[in-house]
């Protein structure tokens, strides 16, 4: 087990304010809810996997640069979901959210 | 009879005499077969031992790990797949010494351990067409024990729906001269065809239970990934649309049963009924059947057959080869040939890829060989008769340059990671160590790089047929491998580079919008959706019975 935040600069979304949610599917939980900073998005990550941190860094860095993920908190549970599983699941949230807004 | 012209003749005459008193005329009695095996066969023999991927002479196999190791000895095996316990056990008893075969995954770690210790000489690992091939020139069998569905009185014999190497290994071991043994489940007054005319076979014995055969081709739809559903989605759109693949073999991994349960219903929103997947060299894979009953599937030709699916193939003759009495018809060696020269795609998933494109299921400690994969994932040297996918393939590769020949599309289809975090992409094969580890002299590679022309991950395609330099197909490679330390040491700026030239296509590059993949789109969800499409025709084995 291996927990770690970080805080990544973000387009704002839309609309976060109002917005909590969650995905899951197997091995993948998140759980979507609002922060403060409008411009940053913060990531609670626990997951199962020793050693990835690296990994884990680069998938969510490229995700909340892909979709508008400022002031959002993310919190991941991971039960060894793959990082392509991670991507979709961040990409099909975070798209919600855009056409939610 | 003694003329040196044909010593050949007379030894199997002077071999079926040593036994004539053992069997009463073609049969042998359960309990008779260990003493007619010892008599008829002889020290130093090349023997095939009918081991298939599905099909498998089992009791005759326990029966000659059975022999005394002091009569039978130093005998020469070959044979196809090594399946079971006892088809290593007779080399650990010291029966046979010497070993050509094709593939053994479910014995590999045992086989590794034999060459370890020394207590083996294998010869060579082969494709199926290769050691086919060689049964008729320089690796005759001199007695074949084989397995038959059932046998008459005459001793014609009946293979059933899986005739798999049957046909390959009787050919070469009858017309040769060689001994002809059929275990069978059971003797019959009148056969419902006859497969294997009696004066190409010798002898037959009723097996004491009916031979052992897997479910291999068996993949339960509950367990493909929205991943896989992804990848399957860009396959078909990127690869099967854009080529027109009308003629194809899959693997028989769950990235390509997502493919198949995907046709009657993402191929089908996009207009493809018709134009893609009308003629299969296949075995007859239970996630295909929405796609038949959908009206996709002209015509499927197949190795083996599957458990479960005799009496849904048998009521759709139109799509698959069956005989007169109505049962099927399969061939490995035949089918093969198909994938080999008849189609115009191979895809398939493996354990690993590297930079050059070579992808290998080697795994350290285990010699599993290659069976099918690399007749079918190569592209046909000798091939000379024209079809748009193989025609649009060989112009992309070409470039500017004249066309002299087309080009099969030979697609891998992986995750960048498997189970574990396992990187699917690596810098060195672990084909490389194995062959060290076993005094191989070459790494057991399946799919060769220069015979690769997709690769598809959950990152995108890339087409490895318009890279023009090994550094390019190296960035090619690095640009789908996702996360992988392979895909993060890519060059980024020659990636979107290449991703400007087509070479390598995202989803979005092809209208994939990756929250679309869902497993809502497979046509099938469970093995009872299965046997609901196919009108209750399928009957699955109890082990994928869960409801």
């Amino acid at each position: 087990m291996e927990t770690f935040t970080l805080d990544l600069p973000s387009t704002p979304a839309n609309g976060a304010r109002a917005l909590c949610g969650v995905v899951s599917s197997g091995n993948l939980e998140i759980l979507v809810d609002t922060g403060h900073a409008p411009d940053r998005c913060r990531i609670d990550v626990s997951t199962s996997a020793q050693g990835f941190r690296d990994t884990w860094e680069a998938v969510l860095a490229d995700a909340v640069a892909r979709h508008p993920a400022g002031g959002l908190v993310l919190s991941i549970n991971d039960a060894g979901a793959t990082p392509a599983v991670v991507s979709l699941r961040l990409d099909q949230v975070l798209e919600s959210l855009e056409q939610a807004s | 009879m003694n003329a040196p012209w044909n010593r050949r003749a007379a030894r199997h005459a002077q071999r079926l005499a040593r036994v004539a008193h053992l069997a009463a005329g073609r049969e042998i009695a359960a309990g008779k077969l260990i003493d007619v095996l010892e008599a008829v066969i002889e020290p130093g023999d090349r023997v095939c031992l009918e081991g298939n991927n599905q099909k498998q002479a089992d009791f005759l196999a326990e029966s000659l790990a059975e022999c005394s190791p002091e009569r039978l000895h130093d005998l020469h095996m070959v044979q196809s797949v090594l399946a079971l316990p006892s088809h290593i056990d007779v080399f650990e008893r010291g029966i046979a010494s010497r070993l050509d075969f094709s593939f053994a995954g479910p014995q590999a770690t045992r086989l590794a351990k034999l060459v370890q210790a020394r207590r083996i000489d294998i010869g060579a690992i082969h494709t199926y067409l290769e050691l086919f091939g060689r049964y008729f020139v320089d690796l005759t069998p001199d007695v074949c024990l084989i397995a038959a569905q059932a046998a008459d009185a005459d001793g014609n014999l009946y293979l059933g729906p899986n005739t798999e190497d049957t046909p390959a290994i009787v050919e070469a071991t009858a017309f040769s001269h060689g001994i002809v043994i059929a275990q069978v489940n059971e003797r019959v007054e009148r056969l419902p065809r006859v497969d294997i005319p009696a004066d190409w076979s010798d002898l037959f014995v009723v097996a004491p239970r009916p031979n052992h055969i897997e479910p291999l081709f068996t993949r339960d739809p509950a367990l493909i990934t929205d991943i896989q559903v992804l990848m399957a989605m860009m396959a078909i759109k990127g690869i099967y649309a854009e080529y027109g693949v009308q003629r194809l073999n899959h693997g028989i991994g769950f990235d390509t049963a997502a493919i198949e349960l995907l046709l009657p219903t993402y191929a089908e929103s996009l207009g493809l009924r018709g134009r893609i997947c009308k003629h299969w060299a296949l075995n007859p894979h239970p996630t295909l059947i929405p796609a038949i009953e959908a009206g996709f599937v002209e015509s499927v030709h197949s190795f083996g057959s599957e458990v479960g699916m005799e009496n849904y193939v048998a009521a759709r003759s139109d799509v698959f080869f069956t005989g007169r009495d109505g049962s099927m018809r399969s061939n490995r060696a035949f089918c093969q040939t198909a994938g080999l020269y008849a189609c115009d795609m191979f895809i398939g998933s493996t354990l690993q890829i590297d930079l050059a494109g070579n992808s290998s299921t080697a795994t350290l400690g285990r010699i599993a060989g290659f069976g099918g994969a690399p007749n079918m994932g190569s592209d046909a040297r000798g091939r000379r008769h024209a079809s748009p996918a193989w025609l649009r393939a060989g112009r992309e590769r070409a470039g500017d340059g004249p066309l002299t020949h087309g080009r099969k599309l030979v697609v891998q289809t992986v995750e960048t990671f498997r189970e574990h975090m396992a990187p699917a992409f690596v810098e060195q094969l672990d084909a490389w160590q194995l062959m060290e580890d076993m005094g191989m002299e070459l790494p057991p590679i399946m799919i060769h790089g220069d015979d690769v022309s997709h690769i598809v991950t959950e990152e995108g395609i890339a087409n490895l047929l318009l890279c023009r330099s090994a550094a390019e197909r190296e960035q090619a490679i690095r640009g789908v491998a996702g996360y992988t330390p392979v895909g993060r040491a890519r060059d980024a700026r020659m990636v979107e580079n290449l991703r400007d030239r087509g070479v390598i296509r995202r989803p979005d590059d092809i209208g994939i919008n990756t929250r679309d993949a869902t497993r809502d789109l497979l046509a099938a969800r469970n093995i009872k959706d299965l046997v609901r499409a196919s009108g209750g025709l399928y009957d699955p084995p109890r082990r994928f019975r869960n409801w």
